[in-house]
């Protein structure tokens, strides 16, 4: 059996060759669903902006079926959008995303998943990726999801929680915390 | 529903800790809470899909993407993606970067004290074919100092990231050439915990991809995570 190749860092350098303009835009004008935006900041065990992050999120349509040939639930695809994101971390640590709330998907067994976004974080000093889950934190639904109940502290749960900033429009802070006093949940998948 | 087959888990050795302090940025970047495991779900099984149709001319050749040629040593690196048992990985977006010839890269936080060539932005992509073969053309890039510690340069190397079937597939990684002095000291690369391991990151010089009066060629395999199970076809 062919052993897996390893990870390595992203390294400071991606910039040019990980972007391009509009990665950060999920959405169009014909894609379905609730228009969200997603801002945060990366933030080190100093509590210092980590302005080097590369930030990708794959999620769901609004109907909950992911625009891949493995999901085969009966759901429609929505063809106006991917699911697919990034957004390099500016000097400051922020990012920010437009996209939508995406509906529910099925966990293992019979269970239902709370609607969330899937998000990988690449750095400089990262030699591997970290993965984390953005979940709601006004869905009722985040009550029964499987994955969160993983996390069996409160506090360590409410990391994985985006908070709705007041204003017209669904704006959801997402702060990422590498380490240290407040460090996000990372899930090892 | 059936639930479908998870993807392996990291291999033992292979895949490096979030902490190693000899490469000094890890040390406030690191997280100290073990990771939770998760188990495996539409979420993780699904990933961004790719096809050529994304791909602009000359994004396999980086030795043809301005007005003259770079200077350096033209290399040509091929290879293929496959997963654990072997699998070829097809229609897999692979992003490319890397320094020039003298060792420096195109962007505003890279100060190295080396000439920028205005022939070389050092960027391609390629999207694997239903062999999970790839091939692209550029130049030998240059080592360069990091201030890591005392005298540290980091080996010659192109980052390579690919996406692979899946969330969880995802890979971004550097490729080493064969016989550089500066292999054994590099602290990203000995964060790779298994030698062996560690040595699937160096490329192999070969003569048959080797263009005669025109490149050297290397070759390079990448090895994504498998499947525990073959997934129900349909």
């Amino acid at each position: 059996m062919p052993g897996q190749t390893p990870s390595q860092t992203v390294g400071p350098f991606f910039h040019d060759s990980l972007s391009w303009p509009g990665a950060e835009t999920l959405i169009g004008s014909a894609t379905k669903g609730e228009r969200i935006e997603i801002v945060g900041r990366v933030l080190d065990g100093d509590g210092a902006p980590v302005p080097d992050a590369l930030l990708e999120i794959w999620q769901a349509n609004a109907a909950g079926r992911y625009a891949h040939p493995e999901d085969g639930q009966l759901k429609p695809i929505d063809p106006a959008f991917r699911g697919f994101g990034r957004c390099a971390s500016d000097a400051e640590g922020r990012f920010r995303f437009a996209t939508i709330r995406p509906g529910r998907v099925p966990g293992r067994g019979n269970a239902l998943q709370a609607p969330h976004i899937n998000l990988g974080l690449f750095a400089r000093g990262l030699l591997r990726r970290l993965v984390t889950r953005l979940y709601f934190e006004d869905a009722p639904e985040n009550a029964e999801d499987p994955v969160l109940a993983l996390v069996q502290d409160p506090a360590r749960r409410a990391t994985l929680l985006a908070k709705r900033v007041a204003g017209d429009r669904a704006v959801y802070r997402f702060d990422i915390v590498l380490q240290g006093k407040g460090e996000t949940v990372f899930f090892d998948c | 529903m059936t639930d479908l087959p998870e993807y392996r888990r990291e291999e033992p050795g292979a895949q490096p800790p979030a902490l190693h302090p000899a490469y000094a940025s890890t040390v406030k970047r690191a997280p100290q809470q073990p990771p939770i495991r998760l188990p495996h779900t539409l979420s993780e099984i699904t990933g961004p899909q790719w096809d050529r149709s994304i791909l602009r001319a000359s994004d396999d050749d980086l030795t043809r993407q301005h007005q003259g040629a770079p200077l350096g040593e033209r290399i040509i690196v091929t290879g293929r993606v496959i997963d654990e048992d072997g699998r070829p990985v097809p229609a897999t977006l692979i992003e490319i970067w890397q320094a020039n010839a003298c060792g420096r890269y195109i962007h505003p936080k890279d100060q190295h004290d080396a000439p920028l060539d205005p022939n070389f932005g050092g960027e391609g992509r390629v999207v694997t074919d239903d062999g999970g073969r790839y091939r692209f053309v550029t130049i030998k890039p240059g080592a360069y100092p990091w201030r890591n510690h005392a005298n540290a340069w980091r080996p010659a190397h192109i980052h390579l990231s690919l996406f692979g079937p899946a969330f969880v597939t995802r890979l971004v990684t550097q490729m080493y050439f064969p016989g550089d002095p500066l292999i054994p000291l590099d602290p990203i690369l000995n964060g790779v915990p298994d030698p062996a391991a560690r040595m699937r990151l160096v490329a192999a010089f070969d003569l048959e991809t080797t263009k005669p009066e025109w490149a050297l060629g290397y070759r390079f395999d990448i090895v994504l995570r498998g499947r525990a199970q073959t997934p129900p076809l349909g």
